[in-house]
């Protein structure tokens, strides 16, 4: 008999077995992002031409070809853009206030858990809100500004989680040496604990924006449609690039499917980006913190 | 996300000393906290303006609002949320059905099985599938899977036509709960996969390794030291995929048939969901079929609500428990 | 069931940092062989290439021979599970599965070979648990967690549950290096007896330990920062401590250093 016993074969095989479960349940979660990815691609660039990008759909007919998306475009970097200058100020005094003032107490253990009820609130919740409060109690118009609003209120909690962690993560030794200086608190907090945590302040916050930048649901309730380019986001309906590919994949005729597609590549192109520059801050900065 | 968090101690008690501070320290804490209470005040303000504009509709319903199939608040009056609510279940209970077991499959992969320096890309290629649109996923559903998944669905039907889902006459495939339920899945794979992982990860590895040392394989130090860990979080996990699945509007809003019934049936063309409907019925709606849509985006959003935060009590259980066994 | 080891040119590395160099020993059966030496100087490694546990980290690997009774541990037709089986190992920190039962614990690694019978089961379980100088203190609460145990009581059970396999070897982390004096007792007192089975192999910080419960020691050192740890003597444990043939010994074992 030799010393070292062979495991049993049925153990072998169960390993081996569960082995290629766990690859096969990546191959599967795969499978569907290159699909997307592909059929975006591929049917998105028939359309993804100068036209596209310059052109709105004003006077485009049911059956035409041709039209752009140019003021759905517009209309969601005007969104986005004023959806962070509300959120993205909230969220990081909240953060502040959490990491560095709250300490526990009633009231930011109370913000804390409504940060988490907020995160998921469903999008088309906020919408419905926006709609309830501004357009319907307020009286206000439906404008890419609504629109804003429905979308900083999913910004919100996504800034204030990805700020206190950066916050928490800056030393203590350094705002006790901001403090042995006879430097006030918040004085140190902007001179010290927020530019040592700004990397990756932004990272969160242009992760936050690529989140709302793809949503349609709340756009659908609180800019309404047009078809026409509005650069002003506080008068009159205005349209955004999501809800373009909703309304043109709606639309049951060939010429507006390929628009869809050509849209959702430049939807996917700007989220992209947006993630991938997050990434590559935080990858770029990720030394510094030591890791 | 899992960075360890320094506790912080010490810092000067703001009141220490009058003279030090500054003119601009009472001004910015206010601020602080102020920011703090305007997102409390949000959350209010959700719930106030939500049931304030919803009464009126719902005052004005001829039918009973929790039991009622149809949804015809535009002209007769009458909606119910009883179809849209099944529905919405149905199809994020599919989701959950299919995207969990992948989901757990990809954590353990990425976390257990990935050669460490491919670990981390491959993470990402699984949050990118988070990074696409709703609409992008609802566009591909109804152009690319939902032709797909004809075929299968028939035959199923005619095989599999005794158990109850998959039973059904007439038209079989198209716009189907099962095509619904295969997009939201991909889209709630990834937040329950990258849950998953961060637990898996977080499972002692001198537990781990205790499992090796006694001639474990893989698989039976994962499930000695890994799964019994990870096992609250990976349910929180799915609950929070649950109700993020509930709460997902336009991909579905492309995909469902608004149908207004109760039905197991998911290979035929009857699927629908609160969302969806909203999603759906806006651009046609009167004051009243607003209300009545706002009437059932509060029902969508306590339902969300009480899974989210079923959701973070496993999790933060599970965190006092890994803090007492660390 | 106890086997001799039998180690020749052995080194080990992390990725391509070499941590420990040409190590060659014989352990011998029914003995304690204790390893001291300063922090990082590889005896901890070394330990874990006796029974494969090395190379578990990433980028770990290992180079040389281990001989269990004339049979390679590293030979290609040789599974790192099954050495595991064979070669028992005690950690430094107690690590009970921490949501198992006591009972479960102790079962834990018999219930990896297939179906075993639940009288079989208790026998083994009550059989390891007294072996290990346990049984008294939790006979009446085997199904509570074992994370409820007291430190020492903890390590106690880790090595219940290393025996309850019926290892030919088992070996010893720092096995005390958590623990209060009079659980130390309790774990030293439980070698003394164990050796009459196995062959035990103990790293320790704790000089006055290594004199107490060990046969032989081995003492390893590293000539500085980044180099590979090297075994410097090894001899029986007496001489080590009264006569070591080394200078670098004298100076470890008299406190001159580390």
């Amino acid at each position: 008999m030799t010393t070292i016993q062979h495991i049993s074969t049925s153990r072998r095989i169960k390993d081996r077995v569960v082995q290629g479960l766990v690859y096969l349940a990546f191959a599967l979660a795969v499978v569907p992002l290159v699909s997307v990815l592909w059929l975006v691609i591929s049917n998105g660039l028939a359309r993804f031409d100068l036209e596209f990008l310059t052109h709105s759909m004003r006077n485009i007919g049911a059956r035409d070809a041709g039209g752009g998306a140019y003021h759905a475009i517009v209309g969601t970097l005007e969104q986005v853009l004023l959806a962070s200058l509300i959120s993205v100020p909230i969220g990081l005094l909240t953060a502040i206030y959490l990491v560095e003032y709250g300490r526990g107490g009633r009231l930011s253990r109370a913000i804390s858990f409504f940060v988490d009820v907020m995160t998921g609130v469903p999008s088309v919740v906020s919408g419905l809100f926006i709609l309830a409060f501004w357009i319907l109690f307020l009286g206000m118009p439906f404008s890419g500004f609504a629109g804003a609003l429905a979308l900083s209120i999913l910004m919100m909690p996504t800034v204030v989680r990805s700020a206190e962690e950066m916050l928490r993560l800056v030393p203590n030794d350094l705002r006790e040496a901001s403090y042995a200086l006879g430097v006030s608190k918040w004085r140190t907090i902007m001179k010290v604990v927020l530019p040592t945590a700004f990397t990756g302040i932004v990272t969160g916050v242009m992760l936050a924006v690529a989140r709302v930048a793809g949503e349609t649901a709340p756009l659908l309730l609180t800019v309404f449609f047009t078809d026409s380019i509005n650069n002003d986001p506080f008068s009159g309906p205005q349209m955004g690039l999501p809800l373009f590919v909703f309304d043109q994949a709606g639309r049951p005729n060939d010429t507006a499917i390929d628009r869809a597609w050509t849209g959702a590549l430049t939807l996917i192109l700007i989220v992209m980006l947006l993630n991938l520059v997050a990434r590559l801050i935080a990858w770029w900065r990720a030394p510094a913190r030591g890791r | 996300m899992t960075t360890n968090v320094r506790t912080r101690e010490g810092g000067p008690a703001t009141g220490r000393s009058a003279s030090r501070r500054s003119r601009g320290e009472v001004p910015f804490r206010y601020l602080s906290t102020g920011a703090g209470i305007v997102l409390l005040g949000i959350m209010a303000a959700i719930a106030v303006f939500l049931i304030s504009e919803a009464v009126p509709a719902l005052q004005a319903n001829n039918g009973n609002f929790l039991t009622e199939l149809i949804w015809d608040p535009n002209g007769g009056e009458v909606f119910g949320i009883a179809a849209l609510a099944f529905g919405t279940v149905l199809s994020s209970a599919l989701a959950l059905v299919i995207a969990t077991p992948i989901a757990v499959g990809v954590a353990l992969f990425i976390s257990h099985y990935a050669p460490r320096r491919l670990a981390g890309p491959l993470g990402y290629l699984i949050d990118l599938l988070a990074a696409v649109p709703s609409v992008v996923y609802g566009l591909w559903g109804v152009a690319f899977l939902v032709p797909l998944l004809k075929e299968p669905s028939v035959w199923l039907n005619e095989h599999l036509g005794w158990f109850p889902l998959f039973a059904g006459e007439g038209a079989i495939g198209g716009k189907t709960m099962l095509a619904g339920g295969i997009v939201l899945a991909i889209m709630i794979l990834p937040i329950i996969a990258a849950i998953s992982r961060e637990v898996f990860l977080q499972a002692p590895k001198m537990n781990e390794e205790a499992a090796l040392a006694l001639g474990a394989t893989r698989w039976e130090m994962i499930r000695m030291a890994v799964l019994p860990f990870g096992r609250p979080g990976v349910i929180s996990a799915a609950m929070l995929g649950l109700g993020r699945a509930m709460g997902e509007t336009i991909a579905v809003a492309l995909i469902f048939p608004a149908t207004f019934d109760i039905t197991f049936e998911i290979l035929t063309p009857h699927a629908n969901s609160i969302a969806a409907n909203i999603a759906n019925g806006f651009g046609e709606a009167t004051p009243i079929g607003r209300g009545a849509l706002i009437a059932s985006g509060l029902v969508l959003f306590i339902i969300t609500l009480l899974v989210n935060t079923a959701a973070r009590a496993i999790i933060n259980r599970r965190k006092e428990y890994a803090r007492a066994g660390a | 069931m106890s086997k001799q080891i039998q180690v020749s040119g052995l080194h080990a590395y992390y990725g391509s940092h070499k941590a420990i160099e040409d190590v060659s020993m014989t352990i011998e059966p029914r003995s304690i062989t204790a390893f001291i030496g300063p922090s990082g100087c590889g005896k901890s490694t070394f330990l874990r290439t006796l029974n494969r546990m090395h190379e578990v980290i990433p980028g770990a690997r290992v180079e040389g021979k281990v001989l269990l009774d004339g049979e390679d541990l590293y030979a290609p037709s040789v599974e790192p599970v099954s050495v595991r089986r064979s070669i028992g190992m005690v950690f430094q920190r107690p690590n009970p599965f921490p949501t198992m039962s006591i009972y479960e614990n102790v079962a834990a690694g018999l219930r990896l070979n297939g179906r075993v019978s639940k009288s079989e089961l208790d026998g083994v379980v009550e059989e390891s648990l007294k072996g290990a100088n346990l049984w008294n203190e939790v006979k009446d609460r085997l199904n509570k967690p074992g994370a409820g145990l007291s430190g020492g009581q903890q390590q106690r059970l880790c090595i219940a549950r290393a025996i309850a396999v019926r290892p030919q070897v088992l070996l010893m982390d720092e096995p005390c290096s958590a623990l209060d004096p009079i659980s130390t007792l309790a774990i030293e007192d439980l070698m003394a007896k164990l050796k009459d089975e196995y062959t035990i192999v103990i790293v320790t910080h704790n000089m006055q330990q290594a004199a107490r419960v060990s046969d032989r020691t081995a003492f390893f050192n590293l000539a500085g920062q980044g180099e590979p740890g090297k075994v410097i003597e090894m001899d029986e444990t007496s001489r080590m401590f009264t006569n070591p043939s080394q200078k670098a010994t004298e100076d470890y074992i008299t406190g001159r250093f580390g």
